[in-house]
């Protein structure tokens, strides 16, 4: 069957900074199957297009959110969608969080930037089994302290380590100043039995990824989320292609052994 | 030094000179706003945090200082005390209650001329923590985090 | 007539033993071969064309040999061959009258089978907000295709395997597929940027054909050997005026071919083209074609089994209602790559090696075949006549050196 978009309505917006939004959707009709943290939809802005967009909370975790920044027509006509409004949503599709191979272990999630929103849903899902795991280190970076999401909701989790910090203070701003690599140092976990997630600009998944190896995290336990131009999602316009990976259909979510090789070829 | 603090100096020096820099520290206490040294002071004492934050600033006339990074559990604060003309190139501040061990630069830069290894090894250390806070800087220098607009004509 | 391709739409999913046997049992279910004259060749057209069927056959248009939709096979470019070098196509009249003396044209046949432009699906708003959205779902064209080279046939199923093959179908695809008819016709000819052999294919079809046609022409006549491949194939072949295969015609026919294993043109290196490709990303030679390449991506478009597409969203007047369309796109386009303000690959050098390294590198990768098979379109239609064997060989010295 072709990929055609099921329509969604609009039934909560919260805008998360100057220039993103979240929306929570509804089916109108025919829900999409259940989504798990990490893959993505195919969000279509009418008239204006479709775009990529991971989900920041699933079905089971609230009801269906994506966070869109408005970089481009298609973001800023879904950012300035309004509760009612319906839009076209398609998928789920891509690979997820492995979230089973973080049992019985120590986490450490590291988000930048937009890279907070797919990252979400697989915190709450971890926070929710605190059996289940070893300590859970979340650490956030931003721009700026006015580009962080979800500030209250963060402070309230119960995590070992919780590191905030942004690359340009303001100045009311109490917290840390500095790249996310610097609170690794902060973070409480056995490198060798720790399962790390890391989302965010590629540069800084470089940087992270590394920096996490190098401390001794196995590279089959850092699991990264990757980005390519998309079209179809379905595997058959080519567009998201990196080296051998169709990101639409091996990723977004790649183990470090697999993305590392990859990442370090420029323009690949 | 406590095993804790030890693992999570993000850059660390062996255990053997370890050691030795602490027997010449002390543990220090600076109370939350406290400042630790100021831009163009004499860099002669640095810390390497037990517990606490230190914020890093600049002054600007008619801005609050600006925070260029902040500095945890672990980290080196203060390299200036190592390199003429052993001048603080920042300011610093305690940005909660501190807790730190605080070493005389001058002992230390004495014990380096003395012992050639402790020496290397010192300088090796710093070193390794001011090219982790350049790529640091460069990283933030270049606003990932930022939307690229690309003003090229197509 | 769909019911009964039931072996054709399993054809479109299954690839190598599993298809060849499905075969075998359907040609000794089938007839022998048979020969045909140019009017059974006629015959076979008309009762194409009388089935409802679109034939769909090179002619000569514009001074190159072109696909488009037949009548009679008289449109067929009997005495006309092509003179192929890199950058290089010319027609080139033929004293012996053959019909298919002739490769890399300018087009393949996923001109007709993944089409330039397809409209996707519809959405259409109301004025209280309520939108709706509709598939697509024309009837497929119900195809004939006289003339597909064995590299053709491959590319075909190179295709089938990308578009159909993975978990979601490209559904127009599908359709158009499953209801196309395939006759090839056997090389005999091959040109001088043919390299099909060394691309792991051959001047003989194999099997996925309908029904298969070898030209033989000597002082018996002008001829076609040809076999069926399935029971459509052999029923087609029951309905039009043909006789039995001859021994001689039948022998004239396997050396032709065989023959023309031995006369190609160009032939890639027979080494591992992935470790190849994949392996040196940095290779120096990139460079050396990069400052050749002009990024055209006329490559793409005459390559058989290049793919890639974009989406549009195409909107009218009033607002309400918008359309999503499918087009060809190419990896040599700048947006291509587009992401986060610009192109990941931005220099030509990238785009080039993107290019080669997924045909021939890559594919294995995603679709666990070869991308490439070696008809030699890219090389005869390159402006600036970029020989991909070429380059692949240059490649390969480059390596040894460093080896060294």
């Amino acid at each position: 069957m072709t990929a055609v978009p099921v329509p969604h309505r609009v039934v909560a917006r919260r805008p998360e900074t100057a220039d993103t939004v979240t929306l929570r959707f509804e089916p109108v009709g025919r829900a999409l199957p259940d989504f798990l943290p990490g893959q993505f939809a195919m969000v279509h802005s009418f008239g204006r297009g479709e775009i990529p967009v991971s989900v920041s909370s699933v079905q089971a975790t609230g009801g269906l959110a994506h966070t869109v920044r408005s970089v481009g027509a298609v973001s800023e006509g879904l950012c300035a969608a309004r509760v009612g409004d319906v839009v076209g949503i398609r998928g789920p599709y891509g690979t997820s969080w492995r979230a089973e191979q973080a049992r019985g272990r120590d986490v450490v999630i590291v988000a930048g930037g937009i890279g907070f929103a797919p990252l979400r849903p697989l915190i709450l899902g971890v926070l929710a089994e605190p059996a289940a795991h070893g300590q859970v280190n979340v650490l956030i970076g931003a721009r700026t302290p006015s580009d962080l999401i979800a500030r209250a909701e963060v402070a309230s989790w119960a995590t070992a380590f919780t590191g905030v910090t942004v690359d340009q203070p303001e100045p009311d701003w109490r917290g840390d100043v500095g790249v996310v690599t610097q609170l690794l140092g902060r973070a409480r976990f056995e490198p060798e039995t720790t399962t790390a997630f890391v989302c965010g600009p590629e540069p800084m998944i470089r940087a992270t990824a590394r920096e996490l190896a190098h401390r001794g995290v196995p590279r089959e336990h850092i699991q990264v989320s990757l980005e390519r131009n998309m079209r179809c999602a379905t595997g058959h316009c080519g567009h998201c292609q990196l080296g051998g990976l169709l990101v639409c259909r091996a990723g977004p979510v790649v183990d470090w052994a697999s993305a590392e090789p990859l990442l370090s070829v420029r323009e690949l | 030094m406590p095993p804790s603090i030890a693992l999570r100096m993000n850059h660390a020096l062996p255990p053997e000179y370890r050691e030795r820099l602490l027997r010449v520290g002390r543990e220090a206490t600076f109370a939350q706003g406290a400042r630790l040294f100021e831009e163009g002071g004499h860099a002669n004492r640095f810390w390497i945090v037990r517990s606490g934050t230190v914020a890093l600033d600049m002054h600007v006339p008619g801005r609050r200082p600006p925070v260029v990074e902040t500095l945890g559990i672990g980290d080196l604060v203060g390299w200036s005390w190592l390199y003429e003309p052993f001048v603080w190139q920042l300011g610093a501040v305690a940005v909660t209650p501190l807790q730190a061990y605080e070493l005389d630069a001058v002992a230390v830069r004495l014990m380096c001329l003395d012992d050639p290894g402790f020496g290397r090894a010192v300088e090796h250390w710093v070193g390794r923590v001011l090219a982790h806070r350049l790529n640091a800087a460069r990283a933030r220098l270049v606003d990932l985090y930022g939307i690229y607009e690309t003003k090229e004509e197509r | 007539m769909v019911e009964e391709y039931g072996a054709a739409s399993d054809r479109s999913r299954d690839h190598g033993s599993d298809r060849a046997s499905e075969q075998e049992d359907d040609m000794t279910a089938t007839a022998a071969s048979a020969v045909l004259d140019r009017d059974g060749l006629d015959a076979l057209v008309g009762a194409l064309v009388a089935q409802g069927r679109t034939v769909v056959g090179p002619t000569v248009r514009d001074g190159a040999i072109v696909l488009a939709e037949l009548t009679t096979a008289d449109a067929l470019p009997y005495g006309w061959g092509v003179e192929l070098d890199a950058g290089r196509y010319r027609l080139v009249p033929r004293e012996d009258g053959a019909a298919f003396a002739h490769s890399a044209g300018p087009q393949s046949w996923k001109s007709y089978l993944h089409p330039a432009r397809e409209r996707l699906w519809s959405a259409d708003r109301t004025p209280e907000g309520q939108v709706t959205f509709t598939e697509h779902t024309a009837e497929p064209p119900s195809y004939a295709f006289l003339g597909v080279r064995p590299c053709d046939l491959r590319a075909i199923a190179i295709q089938d395997r990308v578009l159909t093959g993975g978990r979601y179908e490209d559904s127009g695809y599908g359709g158009r597929r499953r209801g196309a008819l395939l006759i090839a016709a056997e090389c005999t000819e091959p040109g001088a940027t043919c390299f099909c052999v060394s691309a792991g294919g051959g001047p003989a079809a194999d099997p996925g054909y309908d029904l298969a046609l070898t030209e033989v022409i000597d002082d018996e006549g002008h001829r076609f050997l040809a076999r069926a491949g399935s029971e459509e194939g052999a029923r087609l072949l029951e309905r039009v005026p043909h006789r039995a295969a001859d021994p001689v015609t039948e022998a004239t026919a396997r050396t032709s071919v065989d023959a023309a294993r031995d006369r190609m043109g160009r032939a890639l290196p027979a080494t591992d083209l992935r470790a190849l490709l994949s392996g040196n990303p940095e290779a120096a030679r990139w460079n050396d074609v990069a400052e050749r390449c002009l990024t055209c991506g006329n490559c793409t478009m005459v390559c058989p089994t290049c793919f890639c597409t974009t989406t549009e969203e195409v909107t009218d007047l009033t607002g309400d209602h918008t359309e999503r369309w499918q087009r060809w796109d190419s990896c040599f386009d700048l947006d291509f790559s587009y992401l986060h303000g610009g192109p990941v690959r931005r220099s030509a050098r990238s785009r080039y090696r993107q290019w080669l390294t997924h045909k021939l590198a890559t594919w294995h990768d995603q679709f666990d075949t070869s991308g490439c098979v070696g008809c030699g379109r890219c090389i005869a239609w390159c402006p600036v006549g970029i020989d991909i064997t070429e380059e692949v060989a240059a490649l390969e010295a480059e390596r040894e050196t460093e080896t060294d």
